[in-house]
């Protein structure tokens, strides 16, 4: 067959090109090109080099929200992962109930993340808020505004409250895909709750948890919204996470180099954990497949 | 191994059922008997495998008991009745070996490790796969995959019953072959009280000691490979046993004579006034092509399977088929067809009738 030789063609992948540009690439160039020069105002840019990068690199500030931004992740998703499933086992099956905690489960995913955090900021209150009055009342010492360990029990709990359905529903999709002949050879092969679970209903989730688990770390290493709301990063700099120290950074002290140089850095350190997640996760699966 | 007995046994899988039509099985008595290979026939649907899940105690029964050597079992669990059971689909756990699959009922018993090594290393070599024991069990062909469900099965030694859910049709004819002459092999050498499940009537009168063919719920006939083809006591059981199955004509009957629509038919036995809807049922290969004496039919067309002819009529707008023989010639004016007396059975609402004998 004769091909027909026709550049004009290239004219079709046009609509494409000009929306990731306005979609990605221009912006996410508009901030390499802040992070490679320094400002003194009246819109006068000059050269930087990679003075910024060197700079955050040695800023023990971002070192610091870099080291509290992992720690909320690696303890959210401690909780959510073995939360999630052990929710997703124990929900009904099939028939109304499963219907109804499915719509009882999604209630938080559909919530606005600023209305969570305003949620979560009054209900943690002292003064007004349930739990906060009601801790004080018992006797128990909870003040978020005050205490370190205060304000990030409460930033967790409410993260774990927000987003254990997504980790839950993808592990009961998971196992509603499990053929009950599996469960029915496990009676006739006499397997303990324990080994149908380790043997047949892990295995089977493997997929749909990785997703959660990629999902849930990309979702909480980005989280702004919700603790600065509750929180503002305080007391002290206790629960400055890294977007939280960005922002601040960006538009509160208006340091655009710096800032620039913070959100690449940040952005490629997504990057690197989610591939290095990914990588892992698929060898597993290789490995598991020979 | 066990005698198994079902006493007035019935299910539904509805919560209320009101009449018959709500039952996948309908009441049912029968004695499994102990050591013997049961085949359990009938097409899809029919609640075999409702049955077999009985047995085995997936599922318990809406009424009616199953005794185990007499004792009542109907509310055990599948772990204390200690049935083998394997499924129409593969079912391995896939991260585990192909050797742990084989272990796995017998370390989920506490068997001692010393034996389970000597019985999976036997069982491998049954079905065998002994070269891939150390592989992993996911990636293996759904034909390997039975293979080991297969193994899974029959890997305790002392369970009551082998119960077989159509276990091949996922696996290639001639492995078919094989397997299931090891599963008959093994029934002769350990006498365990077997149930196996097809649809496939080859299958079944190969497989089995006795067959059990079910239609709509309810059993319709237990016997030999033999009684079933000479006395289908079912309608049914004529049509789905026998290649072409059974052929069932309306008919009156009187005395030892029937009438089939306006032709006579004689009889091998005699019988009294019959109501209902009668019909007689003779198998095509009693049934024979001539240009003479009997009832007239419309050939339309003639298969010739190798080993002998089947020839497709049309009676009176029933369909009809007739096994010739390969040697037998067939001229455009052989137009008639006569039955052998005595294999013609009559049929009074699809069940079978026994007259007496003719005079």
């Amino acid at each position: 067959m004769n091909k027909t030789v026709n550049q004009k063609a290239w004219f079709l992948i046009l609509p494409v090109l000009v929306l990731v540009a306005f979609s990605a690439v221009i912006p996410i160039m508009t901030v390499v090109n802040y992070s490679v020069q320094d400002t003194f105002g009246n819109n006068q840019f000059f050269w930087a080099g990679l003075e910024w990068f060197e700079t955050m690199l040695h800023s023990e500030r971002m070192w610091d929200a870099l080291g509290r931004q992992l720690m909320f992740s690696a303890i959210i998703l401690l909780i959510q992962v073995p939360l999630g499933v052990f929710v997703a086992l124990n929900m009904p099956k099939s028939g109304f109930w499963s219907s109804f905690c499915l719509v009882m489960m999604s209630l938080p995913l559909l919530i606005p993340w600023n209305v969570v955090g305003t949620i979560w900021q009054i209900f943690g209150r002292v003064d007004i808020g349930l739990l906060g009055y009601t801790l004080d009342a018992m006797g128990i010492e909870y003040n978020y505004t005050q205490s370190p360990l205060a304000a990030w029990i409460t930033i967790i709990v409410m993260d774990v409250w927000h987003w254990t359905s997504l980790v839950a529903l993808l592990a009961f999709a998971g196992l509603k895909s499990i053929p009950d002949a599996y469960y029915q050879a496990a009676k006739i092969d006499q397997a303990s709750r324990w080994a149908i679970f380790r043997y047949i209903e892990l295995p089977k989730m493997m997929g749909v948890l990785m997703i959660a688990i990629l999902l849930r770390f990309m979702d909480s290493f980005m989280i702004y919204t919700e603790p600065f709301v509750v929180t503002g990063g305080g007391p002290g700099n206790s629960t400055t996470l890294l977007s939280i120290d960005l922002v601040k950074m960006a538009l509160g002290q208006f340091d655009l180099g710096p800032a620039a140089a913070f959100s690449l850095m940040y952005y490629l350190v997504i990057l690197l954990i989610s591939w290095v997640f990914y990588t892992v996760m698929t060898n597993m699966d290789k490995k598991e497949g020979k | 191994m066990a005698k198994i007995t079902l006493d007035n046994l019935a299910h539904s899988y509805l919560p209320n059922p009101k009449g018959e039509d709500d039952f996948a099985l309908k009441e049912l008595n029968h004695d499994w008997a102990d050591g013997e290979a049961y085949a359990l026939l009938g097409s899809s649907g029919c609640g075999k495998s409702t049955l077999l899940n009985i047995i085995s105690g997936l599922l318990h029964p809406s009424q009616g008991r199953i005794l185990f050597d007499g004792v009542d079992v109907t509310q055990a669990s599948t772990a204390d009745r200690n049935i083998a059971q394997v499924f129409q689909f593969p079912v391995v756990y896939d991260t585990m070996t192909v050797r742990d699959n084989l272990a796995f009922p017998l370390k989920n018993r506490g068997a001692s490790p010393h034996y389970i090594a000597d019985r999976v290393q036997q069982i491998a070599k049954m079905i065998g796969m002994e070269a891939e024991l150390g592989n992993r069990a996911r990636g293996l062909t759904a034909d390997a995959k039975q293979k080991i469900s297969l193994g899974r099965g029959m890997v305790r030694e002392d369970v009551n019953a082998l119960l077989f859910d159509e276990p091949l049709t996922v696996i290639d004819p001639h492995m078919k072959w094989e397997l299931r002459t090891q599963l008959k092999s093994l029934h002769h050498e350990f006498g365990h009280t077997m149930i196996y499940v097809t649809h496939d009537q080859t299958e079944a009168l190969t497989f089995a000691d006795k067959v059990v063919v079910m239609y709509d719920g309810r059993v319709v006939q237990i016997g030999t490979p033999e009684e079933l083809f000479d006395k289908p006591q079912h309608t049914f059981v004529g049509y789905f046993i026998g290649s072409p199955g059974m052929n069932v004509i309306p008919a009156s009957v009187a005395g030892s004579d029937a009438v089939v629509h306006g032709a006579a038919v004689k009889l091998g036995q005699s019988f009294g006034p019959l109501d209902g809807k009668v019909e007689i049922g003779v198998r095509p290969e009693f049934v024979t092509l001539t240009d003479g004496e009997g009832v007239p039919v419309k050939v339309r067309r003639v298969e010739d399977v190798g080993r002998h002819k089947i020839i497709r009529a049309d009676l009176f707008g029933n369909e009809i088929n007739i096994v010739a023989g390969e040697g037998q010639s067939i001229s455009p004016d052989m137009n008639r067809v006569t039955f052998d007396p005595k294999r013609v059975n009559v049929y009074v609402n699809d069940w079978l009738k026994e007259g007496e004998a003719a005079q």
